[in-house]
């Protein structure tokens, strides 16, 4: 995916539709399933991607072609997922609705059950949208740090402090509601 | 909180929020991107800073103040 001519970056670099096309064929799977991580609704997921790419397109003049296109547009792409997080209404985070959607767990403790793990889904939509995206990337998707870190624009060091934060006021907020994990 | 309690919640928040499995869209969202851009070029976007809102609040007080002065600015454009 990194491996596109240097030709075809530095058309779109200069602005040509067709360079373009042919990078939004190549990296829209990329872009959907990185923001679809983030914001957990597929319906918002595309939104989001076509949003993404038409930032990408309006900053087509500020791109580097040495730096490759993945990276710059899957950061593109988490800035804009980051400022739906943020803008997001209530009902339109953790609701009921995105927790039915959401597939069922493979392996889940018989201790856990669907109560706590609804309190924990909605204590998590409470975080801080910047400390929610880090998690969500650095601990429920599993994605490595270092992508992690590239994509918000940070370093592996605040991710990892994010991460911590964001999974110690979790637990603060678990114990208010009466959970221990 | 310690290693332990930190794999605890960890495992606990990967239950309650499986991660996500189907990223694909099926849909090829470029005719929707073509939309954006169409709508976009069409319209001219007037967002306008508050320098440039500034400067044009200036040249109107200017003319109103001085109405004189202005065949000698269209003199010397």
């Amino acid at each position: 995916m990194q491996n596109e001519p240097s030709s075809v970056l530095n058309q779109f670099q200069q602005g040509d539709l067709d360079a373009f096309e042919a990078l939004f064929h190549e990296h829209q799977r990329a872009v959907y399933g990185w923001i679809l991580r983030i914001v957990r609704n597929a319906a918002a997921a595309e939104e989001l991607t076509v949003e993404s790419f038409w930032r990408i397109w309006r900053a087509h003049a500020r791109f580097n072609p040495a730096m490759g296109f993945e990276g710059w547009a899957r950061r593109i792409a988490t800035r804009v997922a980051f400022d739906w997080l943020r803008s997001a209404k209530p009902q339109h985070e953790l609701t009921a609705e995105l927790l039915a959607e959401a597939a069922a767990p493979e392996v889940t403790d018989a201790a856990v059950t669907a109560e706590i793990r609804r309190k924990t889904a909605l204590a998590f939509g409470r975080l801080p949208p910047k400390l929610r995206i880090a998690a969500t990337l650095a601990v429920i998707e599993e994605q490595p740090q270092k992508d992690v870190a590239a994509a918000l624009g940070i370093s592996v060091a605040a991710v990892k402090l994010r991460v911590f934060r964001a999974l110690r006021l979790l637990r603060k907020d678990l114990q208010r509601e009466g959970i221990r994990p | 909180m310690n290693a332990d309690e930190r794999d605890r919640l960890k495992k606990l928040l990967q239950e309650a929020l499986p991660p996500t499995k189907n990223d694909e869209s099926e849909r090829d969202l470029w005719p929707a991107l073509l939309r954006r851009l169409d709508v976009e070029t069409a319209a001219p976007n007037f967002n306008w800073a508050w320098f440039d809102g500034a400067l044009a609040a200036a040249l109107v007080g200017a003319v109103a103040l001085f109405p004189a002065a202005i065949p000698v600015a269209l003199y010397y454009l």
